[in-house]
């Protein structure tokens, strides 16, 4: 028989529904995986909390005789959960010391739609606090390891999502995204990383850190657990004001779309002369396959690639500095006295706030301040639409898809970048989805020294589905070279 | 007046307020929390208005009616496209740490009210600079709990909006005459309770003073914490007579924040750090765009009931009896208006009514204490009893009784009038029996009548509708007693 960590997500939903293995037994050798590997806080750090028992109820139900409870797309799965993304069992820390051992009273959207679709939430992931970090180096309960390289960072700020996911833990696992969150650890760990349009999964319950950048994405071990996440929680949500009211194409039907006729467009801004020689013949070796099944490959520019970095690191911590000003001791959360109210709160977010989320607010509320709005955040705005627009004249001249590297590197060794503005630029190929809002993902496509590299497809609104259909080609083409 | 008075021949006072108005909605404007009033503390609270992490803002639309409505009814254009902000401060009783509020764009602007007349006959109007739709913060509590503050976030979320007139106010009595005139319309297109005492209507004021004949406007400063618009007359007259003074000496006026102390009748400036906030507007980007198309707008000003100013103009073309006062009265709240319409409709006497509703039924309102809306008497019943007097089936003292009966039990004029035995009689017998009564009561006054002295008529006729509760027939009984005189 099949190890039961072997099956993917959706090949798991079926032999629990066939009675050929059950969601007990998954999630007894989720557990067990999560100790054998050193996943917690004592070992690799890459999960934060854990509730065997809540599991272990939920794969009951799931394993009842009902055919409407095996037939749900996701019965039995368990799915593992950034730190950020609201749960009702187990703490919503955000990897921050300010919400140790907070529990939500209520469940994001998107777990709610993970749930009712059957899927079983195990664990939650160690993350940068607030997101805020490329390397699960900033969580305020200490650096997650690549279950890869122990000595190196699994990326971030979801690198416990993708740990978990490489550790082979879970088939899936949600992280988030505010410039590449989900797809630099994806990169970073060998595993498939995607974040949808802005607007397609709901922001509900999702601890807001910039929101006009934020997304929910999946982490998956492979294109088909991606995908099925990825649909199980999309579509509109009542709740969250900016969510579409866009209707959800399957995106495991892609599986079956060809690349004939499909044009890819390779931006020189994101293959710079100063590019890792090695990370470039792996993308070149990607668009050979690509080209090979069918996909037409165009040179094409996206000329304000280069003030990205720039536009997201005034935008991001501006609405940063305003979204955790509720972290202020008065209703929830730790609370450090002080003589009177300011100094409360100046004890209280001094004490419960590291040293990268205490730059950001900083930062952000100096080009909020009168006088910097215009040269900073307002400014800022418009390049983001420059940025935008970029994308959406390369769309609309007949290109379908973009491809490029995911990260400049290959995981980095833990500890090796104290410069703030060094980690930002690990981020430098992934932040402008985000800017946009457009769909883009990260799946592996080869090692260096044994270290994973990550190839991007990046779509125009909407179209996570051309997306998927690339992704999948590519993965199947690739096959066992993804691992060399 | 008296502290401003010896400058008002020198100096104007100049004034802007900003009017801050509870929309009458059943929910908060980005949740689902009820806003009802003199809830337990905390009780109409949820992850959004607690600002728990991940909640979201959801912008309730029926908030957005009545912020259109509002718009509408202060003659201000409704923009298409408005945007709410974040002004971000931190305070316990403002859970996120930011208000959403509008700020560079609002939803209304440029409008106009007029406040009353000049001398010369020529409206006094003020503009209205804009409308804009905003949240409250909840409410700390300071004197409940030894050496702590509480806080009750009922209030957070409770839908705003707030008017902001340009500073065309002058004196005192403009500003007090602008509150009463802008209570009253937002009464009468239902927006709002408009009630200061509740916290339902808060007035801010900008003042500055400058010499009179000077065009440029004076430095000004911002007076909160009025409580009632006596509060806001007294407080302007304070500030005023300061800024006088201070400028008379040679200083100048500091731009800063007040607070009125209703107990000393004193304007303070407030701790400095709280005039001074910066508050880091930006747009929220979780709330898009607020897009009115202009087909919603047409549709709210087709549906909008009349204002009060057209309704006073109706009435002093429709009732040429009635004086400016009565139609003052009248249509002091829109509520009112309609009682009197209806009365005047179903009665078909629109000059009685009004004097009804002037005399008997303000008394009634006032001793009682009811609002025309809770009133225990109907339109209809009343009415009733006005075409009851008309036809002569009660007369008119006995309808004033049916009328008290009325307010206390609010049962039918005809029901009480039959069982009070109040019906006017005009039977002989009986109306001969009360005049045989009187006769032999007032021998004196009955020898004389008879004996020519014809005024005394009158005099008799009261005895008997006195003696018969006021049932009596007038008319007839005048027949009886010219007939007596002539045996």
């Amino acid at each position: 028989m099949t190890d039961v960590l072997d099956f993917s997500a959706s090949s798991l939903q079926m032999a629990i529904a066939s009675g050929e293995t059950t969601a007990r037994r998954a999630v007894d050798a989720t557990f067990d995986r999560m100790r054998d590997v050193g996943a917690g806080r004592d070992g690799l750090n890459i999960l934060l909390y854990q509730d065997r028992h809540d599991a272990l109820t939920r794969a009951v139900e799931c394993d009842a005789d009902a055919s409407e409870q095996r037939t749900r797309p996701l019965n039995g799965v368990p799915v593992v959960v950034k730190d950020n993304i609201a749960t009702s069992v187990m703490p919503t820390s955000c990897g921050s010391k300010i919400l140790d051992g907070y529990v939500s009273p209520f469940a994001a959207t998107a777990i709610r739609k993970l749930t009712d679709a059957g899927a079983i939430i195990v664990a939650k992931s160690n993350m940068d606090e607030f997101a805020m970090g490329s390397s699960t180096e900033h969580s305020a309960f200490g650096p997650a390891k690549n279950p890869l390289s122990h000595d190196r960072v699994p990326g971030g700020s979801s690198g416990g999502s993708a740990a978990a996911v490489a550790a082979g833990i879970t088939r899936i696992a949600l992280g988030s995204e505010t410039g590449g969150s989900v797809r630099q650890p994806a990169a970073f760990c060998g595993v498939v990383g995607v974040k949808p349009t802005y607007g397609r999964v709901s922001r509900f319950g999702l601890v807001a850190f910039a929101s006009s950048l934020d997304h929910i994405g999946v982490v998956g071990r492979t294109v088909d657990d991606a995908a099925i996440g990825l649909e199980t929680i999309s579509g509109h949500d009542p709740l969250d004001s900016t969510s579409a009211v866009e209707p959800v194409p399957s995106f495991r039907d892609a599986a079956h779309g060809g690349l004939t006729g499909i044009v890819i467009g390779k931006p020189k801004e994101y293959f710079p002369d100063d590019l890792d020689p090695r990370i470039r013949e792996r993308c070149d070796a990607a668009l050979d396959r690509l080209r090979s099944l069918g996909a037409d490959v165009r040179d094409v520019s996206l000329p304000h690639t280069k003030l990205a970095i720039e536009v997201y690191y005034i935008i991001a911590p501006a609405e940063a500095s305003s979204n955790l000003a509720r972290f202020d001791g008065v209703r929830y959360g730790c609370r450090v006295e002080g003589d009177g109210l300011g100094a409360m709160y100046e004890a209280t977010r001094s004490n419960g706030f590291g040293p990268e989320v205490t730059r950001r607010i900083l930062l952000g509320t100096y080009v909020l301040s009168a006088g910097y709005y215009d040269a900073y955040y307002r400014k800022a705005q418009q390049v983001r639409g420059l940025i935008a627009h970029d994308f959406a004249k390369v769309f609309s001249s007949g290109v379908h898809l973009l491809f490029t590297p995911t990260t400049p590197t290959t995981a980095f060794p833990l500890g090796s970048k104290a410069d703030p503005y060094e980690m930002y630029l690990s981020d430098i190929f992934t932040v402008t989805a985000n800017l946009a809002g457009v769909p883009a993902m990260s799946i592996p496509i080869g090692r260096i020294d044994g270290l994973p590299v990550g190839g991007q497809f990046i779509a125009s609104h909407f179209d996570e589905r051309q997306m998927f259909v690339a992704a999948y080609a590519l993965e199947r083409a690739l096959g066992a070279a993804a691992l060399q | 007046m008296s502290t401003a008075n010896k400058w008002d021949d020198r100096f104007e006072m100049v004034v802007g307020l900003e009017t801050h108005v509870h929309l009458k909605t059943a929910t908060k404007i980005f949740c689902r929390c009820p806003t009802d009033f003199g809830a337990r503390p905390n009780a109409n609270t949820c992850p959004v208005c607690l600002a728990l992490p991940g909640a979201l803002p959801v912008l309730n639309d029926h908030a957005v009616e009545l912020a259109i409505r509002t718009g509408l009814a202060l003659g201000c254009e409704i923009e298409t496209s408005s945007v709410f902000a974040r002004k971000n401060y931190f305070y316990p009783d403002l859970p996120k740490g930011y208000q959403i509020s509008q700020f560079d764009q609002p939803l209304a602007q440029r409008g106009s009210v007029e406040i009353g007349h000049r001398a010369d006959g020529s409206p006094i109007a003020i503009r209205i600079t804009r409308v804009h739709m905003e949240e409250d913060a909840g409410k700390s509590i300071h004197d409940r709990f030894p050496g702590a503050s509480a806080v009750d976030l009922n209030r957070a979320g409770v839908p705003l909006v707030e008017i902001v007139s340009e500073p065309d106010i002058r004196g005192s009595d403009q500003a007090e005459a602008y509150v009463r005139v802008l209570r009253q319309i937002l009464e009468y297109v239902a927006v709002s309770d408009v009630n200061m005492e509740e916290g339902s209507l808060r007035v801010d004021a900008n003042i500055s003073v400058r010499e009179r004949g000077e065009s440029k406007l004076g430095t000004r400063t911002e007076i909160k914490n009025m409580n009632s618009i006596s509060g806001l007359v007294k407080a302007l007259d304070v500030e005023f007579a300061r800024q006088c003074s201070v400028i008379a000496a040679g200083g100048k006026i500091d731009q800063q924040t007040m607070l009125y102390d209703a107990n000393t009748n004193e304007v303070r400036p407030a701790r400095s750090k709280e005039g001074s906030h910066d508050y880091r507007y930006f747009p929220d980007p979780d709330l898009p765009p607020l897009i009115v198309p202009l087909e919603r707008v047409d549709r709210i000003r087709s549906g909008m009931p009349e204002l009060p100013q057209a309704r006073r103009a109706r009435y002093k073309r429709d009732h040429k009896d009635l004086t400016d006062y009565d139609i003052d009265v009248l249509t002091a709240s829109a509520a009112m208006g309609d009682y009197f319409e209806q009365v005047a409709r179903q009665s078909d006497d629109a000059k009685t009514s009004a004097n009804w509703m002037l005399g008997e039924v303000f008394a009634a309102l006032k001793s009682t204490g009811q609002s025309i809306e809770h009133f225990a008497v109907r339109p209809a019943d009343l009415a009733r009893l006005l075409n009851m007097v008309r036809e002569g089936t009660v007369s008119h003292s006995a309808a004033k009784q049916i009328f008290g009966k009325m307010v206390s039990t609010g049962d039918r004029p005809e029901t009480i009038a039959e069982r009070d035995g109040l019906l006017k009689v005009s039977d002989d017998a009986a109306l001969v029996k009360w005049i045989d009564d009187v006769f032999a009561e007032h021998p004196d006054e009955v020898e004389r009548f008879l004996g020519g002295e014809k005024r005394l008529q009158g005099v008799l006729v009261g005895y008997v509708m006195k003696q018969s509760k006021g049932s009596a027939d007038p008319k007839r009984v005048n027949q009886l007693l010219a007939g007596r005189v002539a045996t």
